[in-house]
């Protein structure tokens, strides 16, 4: 979907924002390069999901752990919370229903990393506005009747999902459409109109854990469970 | 005390392992004292004995995985997978291949003689069950003296025996490959066997089984099973590909019942040949072995209850979409299991025409994906050593 370069400057964010050791599922893995970078730089335990036959086929070859199907049947396998880290890169705007699978990321895994290209970026509102035509950028290189990207969205429409959602977005990096890389949430710039590729780290809001109050007060004050 | 005894049969062209008082029983209650195992090995075992690699044959297959069969004089079943710079790599990995327990290549089953009777065991043979004839497999790889395979391979009803490996002895295993398999034997599968069977039953030259006192074959009725297995084996398209209408040494329709079709004269074909090497008590017994085996509610709750156990062990599971005696759908229950409690797994499905069969078939896309996934495992795995 992407040219090579911006991909490996894409892994390089998704990587900087993982812990050691984590427990990784990667949606959308092709021939498993990213997993094999995690493994090697991270040491890390990664699961694949690609849709691709013969790119599947590829890093089934490699030796790495990676089931062949469609991630938006397929997620439901995995149990509750199963990964540390959901890995979504640059697939989000070709995906069927984009809503139902971030809620499967965050049930699958305890956070998730989702990248893709913004189409609220300056060069594709001018595309859109001079040539009065669907706009055609590095990150979005197809014309409209043969994309893949089925849902076009912008940082903010994002941004507001995730809110709607309960979402918290941890960190976000922006990329520039020079690779120049800044922090989405402290930009001094609208990030909206420079960022050319997104990448958040996504996780549930914490919510206050229930306490258990008891009507007898059964539970002394000393008690672990009512505190 | 258990004991076995290593022969070489030339006529047979393999080796044979003779267990006396092994003491095997078998998930019907019945006690087998004695029994034999033909097979062969390709390649040779390292200093190690890490790079074992145990093929399991499908129904109608037989210890004659790769080089020649001296039977029917042709290659191996699987000659085009095993072999010196074959996807599975007889320069690199050790290959053991044995004939199943109530197989008919030289392994104990029916066709062959009750101990200290001269009467063959026939119709008395007892009900196995794919536990069963991997239970039998583990005493030869004991007596190999290999405490872990490195894997356990196999199609069809080499794929269950494959799974079985992992349920049952997850420790001795440090991969499978299941190839078109399921986790039981499906109503519509049985079905097919059943018609099979009942042709068998019905020859009048069965006679329930005992036909070697007879000195009768029931053939017709085995060609017929072979016949239905066939196709079952097949795909619709693949069939069309292959035959369409097209007619057989003629150039126009006889008006009766003679092979018209080519592929009435191909089916006709196999069943014929397959009498000439194929027992049909042995196809009663391993098709009822088929029929029997059932993980679909134990499998998850067996995997939680070995959890630690099979933690180390590599699965791939690979189906084929035109096959619909093992369709993808009950090859990707296993691997949602697995996947589900966190297992190391692969999953593959490959686009052919080919059918059930394809396992057995050209299949470039099978051979890569099965030699990467042996030999890159094999070198991560030997790099923690």
């Amino acid at each position: 979907m992407n040219n090579i370069k911006s991909i490996r400057k894409d892994w390089d964010l998704i990587e900087s924002l993982i812990k050691e050791k984590s427990r990784i599922l990667d949606i959308g893995c092709g021939k498993g390069e990213l997993i094999e970078q995690l493994e090697k730089n991270l040491n890390a335990n990664i699961h694949g999901i690609e849709k691709n036959q013969d790119m599947a086929l590829q890093g089934i070859a490699k030796g790495l752990n990676i089931t062949h199907g469609d991630a938006e049947k397929d997620l439901s396998q995995y149990a509750n919370q199963s990964f540390d880290y959901v890995i979504l890169s640059q697939t989000l705007q070709a995906m069927m229903e984009p809503q139902k699978i971030l809620k499967e990321l965050l049930r699958v895994g305890s956070k998730a990393i989702v990248s893709f290209p913004n189409f609220g970026h300056w060069k594709i509102r001018l595309q859109l506005l001079l040539t009065g035509k669907m706009p055609i950028t590095e990150g979005l290189p197809h014309s409209w009747y043969e994309t893949p990207n089925i849902h076009f969205f912008t940082l903010k429409d994002f941004e507001n999902l995730c809110k709607d959602m309960n979402i918290v977005i941890e960190k976000s990096i922006g990329l520039t459409n020079k690779g120049k890389q800044f922090s989405i949430q402290k930009s001094f710039f609208p990030s909206n109109i420079f960022t050319s590729e997104a990448i958040f780290l996504l996780s549930y809001k914490n919510f206050e854990p229930i306490k258990i109050k008891s009507t007898n007060n059964v539970f002394a004050k000393n008690s672990a469970i009512v505190n | 005390m258990s004991n076995f005894k290593i022969i070489k049969n030339k006529k047979l062209d393999c080796s044979v392992i003779d267990f006396t008082n092994a003491d095997l029983k078998l998930e019907s209650g019945y006690l087998l004292d004695n029994y034999s195992l033909a097979y062969k090995t390709f390649g040779s075992l390292n200093h190690n004995k890490t790079n074992a690699i145990l093929i399991c044959h499908a129904l109608t297959g037989d210890q004659y995985v790769s080089g020649q069969n001296p039977i029917t004089g042709r290659d191996g079943w699987w000659s085009r997978m095993v072999g010196p710079n074959k996807p599975i790599d007889t320069n690199k990995f050790f290959v053991i291949c044995s004939n199943v327990l109530g197989g008919c290549a030289g392994s104990t089953g029916p066709k062959e003689k009750i101990d200290n009777d001269k009467n063959t065991y026939g119709g008395k043979f007892p009900s196995i069950t794919i536990k069963d004839i991997v239970n039998a497999q583990v005493k030869l790889i004991d007596a190999l003296e290999i405490d872990q395979l490195f894997s356990v391979v196999g199609g069809s009803m080499g794929a269950m025996q494959a799974l079985q490996w992992s349920i049952d002895f997850p420790k001795r295993i440090k991969s499978i490959i299941h190839i078109a398999g399921a986790l039981k034997h499906s109503a519509q599968n049985i079905a097919f066997h059943e018609v099979g069977r009942q042709a068998i039953m019905n020859d009048p030259n069965w006679h329930k089984g005992n036909y070697s006192n007879q000195k009768t074959i029931p053939e017709r009725g085995l060609s017929v099973a072979r016949m239905i297995a066939h196709i079952t084996y097949l795909s619709e398209d693949a069939m069309h590909r292959k035959f369409g209408r097209k007619l057989q040494s003629r150039d126009i329709i006889s008006f009766g019942f003679d092979a018209d079709f080519q592929i009435e004269s191909y089916l006709r074909y196999q069943g014929r040949s397959f009498v000439e090497r194929f027992d049909a008590n042995s196809y009663l017994y391993l098709t009822r072995a088929m029929d029997y085996f059932d993980h679909s509610e134990s499998y998850r709750k067996t995997l939680e209850f070995i959890n630690d156990l099979n933690n180390h062990i590599n699965y791939l599971i690979i189906s084929f979409t035109s096959d619909w005696l093992f369709p993808t759908r009950e090859n990707k229950e296993i691997v949602q299991i697995l996947n589900n409690l966190s297992k190391n797994v692969s999953f593959l499905e490959i686009d052919t025409d080919k059918g059930h069969d394809s396992f057995l078939l050209d299949e470039p896309d099978l051979d890569k994906v099965m030699k990467g996934f042996l030999e890159s495992n094999f070198r991560k795995k030997n790099e923690q050593y």
